[in-house]
């Protein structure tokens, strides 16, 4: 056999030349900062939409969020190959149209908006006319029960904030009165022609909440209620208090429809967000830049669903690379090889505390299960369902525990991935049977240790500017795994194991 | 603290210690050809080559490669009076179940098992096991396996006294063909009757001249006595040691693997008998002789086609050197 070493030192310099040249580039041509540095904050949203085409000519028109109260419409772009796109005004509304002469099959389309939080950014809305609705304009139970609860409201408020903050509490005490009403019209509606008849302005908006890396979400409708001519505050129909307006975009907020689409069946749309933090100086060379051309090399370039899947698994090198080091350099033992960067990756849903009180909780409940189960000789693969089950059911129970206690934290414990729980439990448990315990706290201990490192890197806000952002650092890491395989010095607590040796001399 | 390390980094190196990483590295993937590790990692394959060629191995009594077969052990093993059951893939010891008496309990029904540590199982017990087995628990990668039932081996009387429970083991480590390292495990009350050095057995470094022990260790300290039986260790001398180096040689020849870890026993009746090859034998063996292996390796790195030589010539060579 042959091994010449010299290839192996090629490939890695290539790699590490030619991701250096890329992430370069990266910096230079695109202006990308290399630290994260002083930022602002860049929500991408992006609205998908699907169809079905029949075969006829098609035209999809889609209300268009525009730059509002703290925040700035940056810079919008549209993916629609074969389709004619006009920006229109219709009715005071901005909307895109596309239009096709054959649309044929399912269809997607994509709009994309970058939006800048900027709380100092006031714009005026104008206040929507009072109209009776019409909801209470009949005489019948439900208009006279609706009334009731808002008479009750009124009673025990001051002003729109707790007309509003009263009225829902009533929606909320009353389930008789609100099941009724229900059935005629949702509760934003009812609400809206309560509070309109009250004299308070107030319109039916859909919003899309802003976090990053939310894929596939849908508009919630929310009130907007006029204080003034031009100052609203937002209220969730369902908790009755204002709300937090920066993580909040108003979508559609012009009393207008938001998907219209002729020619095509089964139309939906999904909504994906994206957090970026671009420095100052691109926003604003952001801002004098026409619509799209982006010829970069780039993750940036994706759909945003794809793009927020991407922020993720570009972070999985980091751990792949931290568990390399931790198994050749250092000598730790973990459980499974890789285990650890699933663990870490969960980890980073769960929020550290809460993943690792969850992980420690579920595999020591599961070890007595599984300590059981092994009294009622069963076969492998039906136990390990076994306890995948037990776990989904102590998985629940938590959840249902801690959402009693008012604890949310808990309920993220679900993120875990539930095979490789199960797994675990199984291999420990047979390591306990043939090496004791000592064995399994030091691979749980060990993995633990690792995922937590994997997890502190994985959440590093540098870590993560830097891999997301220069995609050639990918192959530079990739060259460091390739030089950690022909590592063949001692590990670290080789040194201590065989210090025995060493001593007796 | 980094002075400290490196200080360590060289006394290690100064004494020829082989890392897991050189080892891997260097010598298994370097010397161990991949398409020879089924050889190996199977026993049941190794038992075969080991019966073509002649060279002594315990009885099979017993196949079970399917569910269905379990609940039918009790049949055979019943007959037996001790036995041990394998994965055939196995690595490191895992999943082996030595079974020293078998018995009817009391009410004549059912049938009970003594494991060495001399606590009794029931036939349930030892079918769970099997069906472990068959579904990969022990193997490699949780491939599906198959479980071996073998005769249970009679230590040689001279060593028995040695060990406190179980079979004492002798593993040799071959490189190109030439034994370069050996030691002796021995189970005792530490180690629950196993024989595997992490698990607290005794380790004794043996001479590959004459087959005396040199040295001997226990969780990596050095111990004079054997805890159990207070018999001094460095009185060891294992007997028939030709024959293993011939048999240990032997084995490289037939597997083909460079670098490899023959494990051997003396029983009482067979003699020199093959228990199992290993293609990643552990590191341990150079705490036991109190040496590192890189010296040795090295010599023999640097000798021409020392595979080609005769079994006499790689025996002389040993002798001389080690």
């Amino acid at each position: 056999m042959k091994h010449n070493k010299t290839a192996l030192y090629l490939l890695v310099l290539l790699l590490v030349l030619v991701g250096l040249a890329l992430t370069w580039q990266r910096h230079n041509v695109y202006q990308v900062p290399w630290l994260p540095g002083e930022k602002q904050q860049v929500w991408s949203v992006e609205a998908k939409l699907e169809f079905l085409g029949s075969g006829e000519p098609a035209l999809v028109s889609l209300a268009l969020p525009d730059s509002q109260r703290g925040k700035e419409l940056l810079s919008e772009y549209t993916a629609s190959p074969g389709y004619g796109l006009a920006f229109v005004l219709r009715e005071g509304v901005r909307r895109a149209e596309w239009s096709i002469s054959r649309a044929e099959g399912p269809q997607t389309l994509y709009y994309r908006a970058e939006f800048t939080s900027d709380n100092k950014l006031k714009l005026a809305q104008s206040k929507p006319a009072l109209v009776a609705s019409p909801l209470l304009s009949h005489s019948g139970p439900q208009s006279s029960a609706a009334r009731q609860l808002l008479s009750q409201a009124s009673l025990r408020s001051a002003d729109e904030r707790t007309l509003v903050r009263e009225l829902v509490r009533e929606f909320n005490a009353e389930e008789q009165a609100v099941a009724l009403l229900s059935d005629t019209a949702p509760r934003e509606q009812w609400l809206q022609a309560l509070l309109m008849d009250a004299t308070v302005a107030t319109r039916i908006i859909s919003v899309l909440t802003l976090e990053d890396g939310r894929r596939r979400s849908q508009l919630s409708p929310y009130l907007q209620v006029f204080v003034s001519d031009s100052d609203y505050f937002l209220v969730d129909p369902y908790s009755g208090l204002p709300a937090d307006e920066d993580h909040l975009l108003m979508w559609e907020y012009r009393s207008a429809p938001l998907l219209d689409v002729e020619g095509g069946r089964y139309s939906r749309v999904s909504f994906s967000v994206i957090e970026n933090k671009l420095a100052v100086r691109d926003i604003v060379a952001q801002r004098h830049q026409s619509i799209a051309s982006l010829h970069d090399f780039s993750i940036h370039q994706l759909p945003l669903s794809e793009q927020a899947l991407f922020k993720g698994i570009l972070l999985v090198p980091i751990g792949v690379l931290l568990v390399c080091l931790l198994r050749i350099v250092i000598g730790i033992k973990t459980a499974g090889t890789f285990m650890p960067v699933l663990i870490a990756i969960a980890f980073i849903q769960t929020s550290l505390l809460t993943g690792l009180v969850g992980f420690v909780l579920i595999v020591g409940v599961g070890l007595l299960i599984r300590g059981y189960l092994s009294q009622l000789n069963l076969l492998l693969v039906a136990r390990i369902s076994t306890v995948i089950i037990a776990v989904i059911i102590l998985i629940a129970v938590l959840a249902v525990i801690s959402y009693q206690l008012g604890w949310s934290e808990g309920l993220k414990i679900s993120f875990f991935p539930m095979v490789i729980l199960s797994w675990t439990i199984e291999r420990m448990s047979i390591l306990w049977e043939e090496e004791g315990g000592r064995e399994v706290l030091l691979q749980v201990s060990g993995s633990l240790f690792t995922a937590v490192l994997a997890y502190l890197l994985m959440t590093n806000h540098y870590v993560q500017h830097l891999t997301f952002n220069f995609l050639g650092l990918q192959l530079v890491l990739m060259a460091v795994v390739l030089l950690l395989g022909s590592y063949t010095g001692y590990r670290v607590l080789e040194l201590h194991r065989f210090y025995a040796l060493v001593k007796r001399k | 603290m980094g002075f400290f390390l490196w200080d360590r980094w060289h006394q290690l190196k100064g004494m020829g210690v082989l890392g897991m990483n050189r080892r891997n590295h260097h010598y298994i993937g370097r010397y161990n050809d991949r398409s020879l590790y089924p050889l190996v990692d199977n026993k049941l394959n190794t038992k075969q080559l080991a019966l073509e060629f002649g060279v002594s191995t315990p009885k099979l009594i017993a196949v079970v490669d399917n569910q269905h077969d379990v609940p039918r052990v009790g049949i055979i093993l019943g007959k037996h009076k001790g036995f041990c059951i394998k994965p055939a893939k196995g690595s490191g010891g895992k999943g082996i179940l030595v079974i020293t008496e078998s018995r009817l309990a009391d009410d004549g029904q059912q049938l009970q098992f003594c494991k060495p540590s001399g606590e009794w199982v029931g036939l349930a017990y030892v079918q769970r096991h099997i069906s472990n087995i068959l579904a990969g628990l022990f193997s490699l990668g949780g491939a599906t396996d198959v479980a071996m039932v073998e005769t249970l081996l009679v230590p040689n009387k001279e060593l028995a006294a040695f060990s406190f429970q179980g079979v004492p083991d002798i593993r040799v480590i071959v490189f190109r063909g030439i034994p370069v390292m050996a030691m002796m495990r021995l189970a005792c009350a530490a180690s629950h009757g196993k024989a595997n050095l992490h698990q607290g057995a005794i380790g004794v470094g043996l001479d590959i001249h004459s087959g005396e022990a040199v040295h001997a260790v226990q969780n990596d300290h050095r111990i004079e006595l054997h805890p159990d039986t207070d018999i001094e260790l460095n009185s060891l001398f294992v007997p028939h040691w030709d024959e293993l180096l011939e048999l240990s040689m032997a084995c490289q020849e037939i597997s083909g693997l460079g670098y490899l870890g023959v494990d051997l026993v003396i029983d009482q009746h067979e003699g020199p008998t093959l228990l199992e090859l290993n293609a990643r034998p552990g590191l341990s063996i150079q705490i036991a002789n109190n040496a590192g292996l890189i010296p040795r390796l090295s010599a023999i790195e640097s000798l021409n086609k020392p595979e080609l030589m005769s079994r006499e010539a790689k025996l002389a060579y040993a002798r001389e050197h080690f």
